[in-house]
């Protein structure tokens, strides 16, 4: 079998790629990623914030990047797009075309000397054309690959054969002028196509006269003035005259929600993403004063609400709703912008000293090649077609679509599909899973042996070498005790200084070795393996961070960089005569994957899970399978919620990978990831890895008469009496929000709009007579939802807008019922005689929540429902390792994002039951049991559960760390009053050496 | 003679702090040359033991740093180092030595601008304030020194480790504390603790009356002998002799507290 059988192709390297392409090589399969630009990272790397949490971008990006990098699964083709595809899955040829870089990958050490040199300015596509770059460059300071590019069209070697001052200078020869382009063909079981979204020209919209009036701006191009690292370093300024902006308008729906333009959907993420410029501008500078103009604030998601609220109550952003600018007009003098918007008493103006557009997202300029090129359809928008059941799926099968090139959507949904489809391509290649573990060497013993040390110094090219005085640090660190071997390198990270410090090690029986060079965050990994390759284990390597954290940041005082350099090259030694070889054990794996919870995303992740050939326990405590979708008799594409999950509960009856245990409670679970054990009532299960998945439940109301009318139903009710016969009523009065953004419980359902217009529409196309009544406090029909609302309006649906704290009032009248509200919009009272009321009642979490929570050691969101990992990048993890959620566990949600996320929790959980063993953490805590006096510090402070306690004879209880759990942070050691627990590799006695060292005399 | 340059050790966490300091490096942010790094996995690491131990050993200044609260790598770590800090901070007050010369300060991964404006001030600030006399200065030495011994103190660990949870979780007994309370208690106790140490560390060379003690400690003889008490039901002091009618105290030296 060729290599690349079984392997899968990626199209796109934003977060999507990332994450599906990490997700498949954990779990044993090749990938090749094709990106078409020179680096990975996508939209992501731009942002300079993310919402709901203000996390740094590109500090939670940037690691994932370097992991794929690493990966030896994933080879990564940059500056390539897919041009031609034959066969059908799972056996596909895609011919993928190469353009040049004009430099080699494998010499290009990105130091930079050739964009110093090179004179071709070009507009910086990365910073939205705030400010240049060169005609060789790389798109942004931490981009994966780390190597230039040279842009052929700006290139005056290339466009007029002149310069050519890149090759003269560059160290390393890496720069070839003669490569072509090529094109290879690869064959691939699955291809998952995720090449992310472009913005809608905000030019096209001229009222807003972006493009020329200098002070309107788009909400990405904001994004960039707000990074720290962006042309104005994180402080925004007016475009016009370079002055920090006191009063900026945010316009939403920019090319969106906007049939003007052809773009009816809702760009989902853009209210937020304002709201998040709004609140980091006000947090740079306090008398700056954001105002929002928007139609609907859709503030859906986990804990948008409450962000949403923060932002009006505590940092007093005004937010104008109902308002969609209507134009914006510059006074030519001081270029200050005039925003003109209606209000419920007519056309109102304010000034501004910035506007900034959110524009809306549109289909990636590669839709349409790649639909033409791989076959797969497009929607109407021009967006992937997928469908509700199969929200991944592509019309070609063996083709998956995910991010925004299915629908507009936010980073963590985007990441749970990418996780998705990781598990659907997965299907198609299973069998040719690799089980890929390093090559074992045999590590020398260097117990009880007088410390040898090897000092390796570099001059990084130039970096470090032309502040430093590299062959200064050499002679010094020649005198230092135990260091007895020292080489200068001109890149100590170059292919061939590897085999010199091998050559090293062996020749002069060195057991530790210092690296002096950058950073460990980045390249310690390499000199690791280099060490270890050698045999000695990977934890008697230490480096000394001479360039990021001296040459770099002392660059006019080269003396004293010198001195400093030396001085930190005295400090690794220090810290490395304490070293110990660290043992690297491993613990096997139960293949086997628990699912808790047997309905829509249980279900889904099960048969997921099986269709890799695993085994799968499914524990549902109800006597029958199927959940709250069973419930559900909507139809959407061509299928009521139950017909659906009537397909899946046969589809598990059918799967012999699949066991299901009905009527089944979980009683304990113990044990850790790879080796789970659970007891029930109805025996012993043991898992590898285990899906959380018990879902939530309709909100039942106490308001509006409901159980005490029968002309008041729910939503949920209505649609099972639609399903048999038409509703017999003309006045419909819908009211949202029941139960939701309310005091008591501030979270928006996000499904309740949706699922009212599928309900509207359905009960004015049966039956002419009836007009719909809805009454709101913002529609949030996000995505292409948006075109429910468009047809229920269309039919002749009324909405009526409510203010956010009063709410319609019902009473009885005689027989009938009578209906008051104030209308926001119309600034008055109205009053309505319906013949029926429907509820839109929110989703609660299970009230099993909080007893699963306890059983596994996970925490509960503020809501009540599980809290993941991390918002943006591990929407399904949780913190635990070996545990992931699906579903309405996590958070309210349709039907389709459930199947996508369970689909994500599915391919989460085979990254680990896939693996034969699993690598347990070295440079871990050990408590030293004759010290121990049993007090419980340690097990307060640990943030992981990794310590517990035991009883060496009755009544004396001591304590021990369970290596697998245990992260290394340290906080135990620091707690402990007996010194009895030691932290490996950062132990006390190594930070002590460290210090004392820096404290020693200075060295000239 | 050439200006003073401080001497300064940083701990930087390695998933923020170190990756800020990094930043300012790629982003070439300057910044003087007296900071010397040591990494560390989470700053929680960092204990008051090990900066005190600095200062009394003559560093001029020590900065921890670490994840901005809520971001931290380890979940809560970050939240320990502050409380941890703050106790180290109460300590070196007693001591007499500046304060300012710890330092607690969160820098991300993203600010590396933030990393070299917070060291270029530091260094600003030791220059101000000269180098640590505790080197010329005895009893500076002998109450730093008593700081350090505080700080493995087993009250003061389990009050700065255990404080969260007798904020949000109750004690023992179930009973909440809130926050205002737990600053009394673990001000009081570092008090305590100190002075506890510092007897200790005096009456460790030559034995002591109450009423030396307590103009060493510059506090009335009467609080003075609650310490003596304690420490005597502790096992850590004993009478050595009466000199005429003045009852003289000597340390039990029994390898530490």
């Amino acid at each position: 079998m060729s290599e690349q059988a079984g392997a899968v192709m990626v199209v796109g390297g934003g977060i999507a790629g990332v994450q599906t392409s990490l997700d498949l090589a954990e779990s044993g399969i090749k990938v090749f990623l094709v990106e078409r630009r020179s680096a990975i990272g996508g939209t992501m790397a731009q942002l300079d914030k993310t919402f709901p949490t203000n996390d740094c971008s590109m500090c939670i990006l940037s690691p994932k990047l370097v992991e794929l990098s690493k990966n030896p699964l994933i080879t990564l083709m940059t500056l390539s797009e897919v041009v031609g595809l034959e066969g059908k899955a799972p056996n596909f040829e895609v011919s993928v075309k190469r353009y040049p870089r004009y430099v080699m990958e494998d010499r290009c050490v990105g130091c930079g000397k050739c964009a110093e040199k090179c004179p071709s300015k070009v507009q910086n596509e990365f910073e939205r054309g705030l400010n240049t770059r060169k005609a060789i460059f790389v798109p942004y300071p931490q981009a994966v690959p780390m190597k230039y590019c040279i842009d052929a069209q700006h290139c005056l070697y290339l466009t007029k054969s002149r310069c050519g001052n890149c090759q003269k200078v560059c160290p390393a020869e890496a720069v070839d002028f003669s490569m072509k382009e090529t094109v290879e063909k690869i064959n691939v079981g699955a291809i998952v196509v995720a090449p992310g979204y472009e913005l809608f020209d905000a030019k096209a919209k001229k009222e807003y006269g972006y493009g020329y009036y200098e002070n309107v701006v788009t909400s990405l191009e904001f994004e960039r003035m707000l990074s720290s690292s962006g042309p104005f370093k994180g402080h925004p300024v007016r475009p016009s005259d370079h002055q920090a902006p006191k009063r900026i308008a945010f316009l939403q729906c920019v090319g969106s929600r906007d049939v003007k333009v052809g773009n009816n959907y809702c760009s989902s993420v853009c209210c937020m993403a304002s709201i998040k410029e709004a609140i980091i501008a006000q947090e740079h500078d306090k008398n700056l004063k954001a105002t929002i103009f928007f139609m609907d604030i859709r503030a859906f998601g986990k804990e948008f609400e409450d962000y949403r609220a923060r932002a009006e109550n505590e940092y007093g952003i005004t937010m104008f709703r109902n308002a969609r600018a209507a134009s914006v007009s510059e006074d030519a003098g001081t270029k200050n912008l005039n925003v003109r918007y209606t209000s419920p008493t007519g056309i109102e103006s304010e000034d501004f000293d910035l506007v900034v557009l959110a524009t809306g997202f549109e289909p990636p300029s590669a839709a349409i090649s790649l639909s033409k090129n791989l076959g797969i359809k497009l929607n109407k928008y021009g967006f992937a077609e997928t469908n509700s059941y199969h929200p991944l799926d592509t019309s070609v099968p063996g083709i998956y679509a995910v991010g925004a090139f299915s629908a507009p959507k936010d980073i963590p949904q985007s990441v749970a599909e990418a996780s998705g489809a990781a598990a659907k391509a997965g299907s198609n290649v299973f069998k040719s899973r690799i089980s890929y573990r390093a090559d074992e060497v045999t590590e020398t013993n260097v117990e009880g042996q007088e410390p040898r040390i090897g000092v390796f110094v570099c001059d990084c090219g130039s970096n470090i070498s032309a502040i430093v005085d590299v062959p200064s640090v050499v002679e010094y660190a020649k005198t230092i005790p135990n260091v007895v071997h020292v080489e200068e390198s001109k890149y100590a990270c170059s292919a061939d200084f590897q085999a010199k410090i091998k050559d090293s090690i062996l020749q002069q029986k060195l057991n530790r070795v210092i690296v002096a060079s950058c950073t460990p965050r980045t390249h310690e990994p390499l000199f690791r393996s280099t060490v270890r390759e050698a045999g000695l284990n990977p934890y008697l390597l230490e480096m000394a961070n001479i360039r990021d954290q001296c040459s770099w940041v002392h660059m006019n005082e080269p003396q004293k960089a010198t001195m400093k350099a030396k001085i930190l090259v005295r400090m690794a030694v220090a810290k490395s005569r304490l070293a110990e070889a660290l043992p690297t054990s491993t613990f096997s794996v139960n293949h086997t994957a628990l699912v808790i919870g047997g309905g829509l995303s249980g279900m889904t992740a099960a048969l997921e899970i099986a269709s890799q050939d695993f085994k799968v326990e499914l524990i549902e405590k109800e006597f029958e399978l199927g959940g709250n979708l069973k419930r559900v008799f909507v139809e959407q594409d061509e299928k009521t919620g139950f017909q659906f999950v009537s397909e899946l509960i046969l589809k598990i009856g059918q799967n012999r990978n699949i066991n299901v245990h009905l009527g089944t409670k979980i009683e304990k679970i113990s044990g850790f990831v790879g080796n789970f054990e659970v007891d029930t009532n109805k025996g012993h299960i043991k898992a590898g890895a285990i899906i959380v998945a018990i879902g939530g439940h309709e909100y039942e109301p106490t308001e509006y008469l409901y159980g005490q009318d029968e002309r008041v139903m729910t939503q949920l009710e209505l649609a099972d009496l639609l399903d048999k016969k038409s509703l017999d009523a003309k006045v419909v009065a819908m009211i949202q929000c029941v139960g939701s953004r309310t005091k008591d419980n501030p979270m928006c359902s996000r499904v309740c709009c949706t699922t009212a217009m599928k309900n509207a529409i359905k009960i004015m196309r049966t039956n002419p007579e009836s007009t719909v009544y809805m009454f709101h406090k913002d529609i949030r029909t996000y995505g292409f939802r948006e075109d429910l609302y468009l047809e229920a309006a269309r039919l002749g649906a009324v909405f009526i807008r409510c203010k956010e704290d009063t709410m319609p009032e019902l009473e009885r009248e005689g027989d009938g019922l009578k209906l008051s509200a104030y209308d926001a919009s119309l600034e008055g009272e109205i009053a309505l005689k319906p013949d029926v009321i429907i509820l839109s009642t929110g989703i609660r979490p299970n009230a099993d929540n909080e007893e699963i929570s306890k059983l596994l050691k996970v925490p509960l969101d503020k809501d009540g429902f599980f809290l993941e990992a991390h918002m943006k990048l591990r929407p399904i993890d949780f913190e635990t390792e070996g545990v992931f959620m699906a579903g309405l566990a996590h958070w309210p949600k349709s039907a389709d994002e459930s199947i996508a996320e369970a689909a994500g929790a599915a391919s989460r959980v085979i990254t680990i039951i896939s693996k034969e063993k699993l690598d347990a953490h070295s440079a871990v805590s050990v408590v030293d049991e004759s010290k121990c006096r049993g007090c419980g510090m340690c097990e307060a402070v640990c943030p992981f559960s990794a310590i517990s306690a035991y009883e060496i004879n009755p009544g004396v209880m001591k304590y021990k760390t369970n290596p697998i759990l245990c992260k290394g942070c340290g906080a135990c050691e620091v707690a402990c009053c007996t010194g009895a627990i030691t932290c490996k590799h950062f132990t006390d006695k190594q930070i002590i050496a460290q210090v004392e060292a820096c404290l020693e005399e200075d060295v000239v | 003679m050439s200006e003073f340059e401080p001497k300064i050790i940083i701990f930087l966490c390695n998933w923020c702090s170190y990756a800020g300091a990094d930043l300012a490096g790629v982003s070439r942010y300057q910044y003087p040359t007296n900071a010397r790094t040591v990494r560390v996995m989470c700053s929680t690491r960092v204990s008051p033991q090990i900066v005190l131990e600095l200062l009394k050993d003559g560093a001029d200044g020590v900065m921890v740093t670490g994840c901005h609260p809520g971001d931290c790598h380890y979940i809560n770590g970050n939240y320990y180092t502050e409380r941890r800090m703050e106790m180290a901070h109460r300590l070196l007050k007693l001591t007499g030595l500046e304060s300012q010369r710890l330092r607690l300060d969160w820098v991300s991964a993203s600010e590396g601008e933030k990393y070299a404006g917070v060291v270029t001030d530091f260094v600003k600030e030791l220059k101000g304030l000269g180098p640590n006399p505790v080197h010329k200065d005895a009893k500076l030495a002998s109450r730093l020194k008593a700081a350090v011994d505080a700080s493995k103190n087993f009250r003061l660990k389990v009050l700065s480790s255990k404080e969260i949870n007798l904020i949000s979780k109750g004690n023992a007994y179930g009973e909440k504390i809130n926050q205002q309370s737990v600053e009394g208690i673990m001000e009081q106790a570092t008090e305590d603790e100190f002075k506890a140490s510092l007897i200790l560390q005096l009456t460790n060379k030559k034995s002591q009356s109450v009423k030396e003690l307590a103009k060493e400690l510059g506090e009335p003889t009467d609080r003075t002998i609650e310490h003596v008490v304690s420490l005597r039901s502790r096992n850590l002091l004993a009478l050595d002799h009466i000199d005429g009618a003045t009852p003289k105290y000597k340390a039990i030296v029994t390898g530490g507290a």
